[in-house]
């Protein structure tokens, strides 16, 4: 649940406006285009001092909440 | 009135990077000035900004370290809470023959010419990005087009600026952040007032429009490229050389 609120964060940051997310949410909903998909990837490792990786295929937020997840428990 | 303008100028202690920051200041924008030498070499520059009622600062950066660089972007966004503009003119040259270059001389201009360049735009685009906003204009040269005897590593780092320009114009166009160059050609500088008549007459049969440009001929082409008019362009290579390479 921490992970998500800090993800709503994040995405409501990068898309400029107030993001209703739940686990469920895919990424094609939201509308990121590429470009985003990098600058939220960074915001997330410099947020959780973690490495997420170049090539992530994610279609849901509860995919990369599993990511992040991990990545913390990994650290 | 419109919103102040935040422009972070590298090199803008003294020479064209004080003319460009001198001539933004009167537009209405807010100057972080970063240079490598010391504040009090900028005195006068910083001094003329306040007198032309910006908001400046000055910010001690050796551009062509990555760290170094990321935290003076960071501390210029947390001191005016936004970057709008952004101006890489930091240069240095060491010029020889190739035959005569060492690889030390090789290497110092291109960190700071090219490598500095990619470091500011590393660090300030994702302030650029949340803004869906941006202005970038790096200087480059006219050497950088034609090529210059004695000057292998000067014409490879302004090369370079180019592709550069272009690449972060196709990146980073979809969030409306332009990214332009200007390529100066024989600027009145010191050291070309240093020169012989003899010297200056050759120089002058070079470029059609028959003189030297002013330090203001380029601070006026960044403030077209940055300013509101020049929306719609980007990627360009903006010569203000005379007609001297055409």
């Amino acid at each position: 649940m921490e992970t998500l609120e800090k993800l709503k964060e994040i995405l409501s940051e990068c898309k400029g406006e107030d993001l209703d997310i739940t686990p469920e949410t895919t990424f094609d909903e939201l509308e990121f285009d590429s470009l985003d998909k990098v600058d939220i990837v960074m915001q997330i490792e410099e947020a959780y001092d973690i490495s997420l990786g170049d090539n992530m295929q994610l279609s849901t937020v509860g995919e990369l909440i599993a990511k992040i997840d991990e990545a913390v428990a990994n650290k | 009135m419109a919103e102040k303008r935040v422009a972070l100028i590298t090199g803008a202690g003294r020479g064209i990077g004080a003319a460009i920051a001198l001539t933004l200041a009167k537009e209405n924008t807010d100057i972080a000035v970063v240079d490598y030498a010391d504040e009090s070499a900028a005195a006068e520059t910083l001094a003329a900004l306040r007198e032309a009622g910006a908001a400046a600062r000055y910010y001690r950066c050796d551009v062509s370290d990555f760290a170094a660089a990321k935290e003076v972007v960071d501390a210029i966004a947390k001191d005016f809470g936004k970057i709008d503009i952004l101006v890489n003119n930091a240069g240095i040259t060491a010029d020889k023959l190739i035959l005569r270059m060492e690889e030390e001389d090789w290497d110092k201009v291109l960190a700071v010419n090219l490598k500095g360049c990619f470091n500011m735009i590393k660090h300030v685009t994702p302030y650029m990005m949340r803004k869906r906003c941006g202005r970038i204009v790096s200087v480059s040269s006219v050497v950088g087009l034609m090529g210059n005897a004695g000057q292998a590593n000067y014409a490879a780092s302004k090369a370079g600026i180019v592709g550069l320009t272009k690449t972060v114009a196709k990146e980073f166009g979809p969030r409306n952040i332009t990214a332009n160059a200007v390529a100066p050609g024989f600027i009145k500088t010191a050291m070309t007032e240093a020169l012989s008549e003899e010297q200056k007459k050759a120089m002058y049969k070079l470029i059609p429009l028959g003189c030297l440009g002013e330090t203001q001929d380029i601070a006026n082409a960044v403030k077209f490229l940055v300013s509101d008019d020049a929306r719609y362009i980007t990627g360009v290579v903006l010569k203000v050389d005379g007609g001297m390479y055409i």
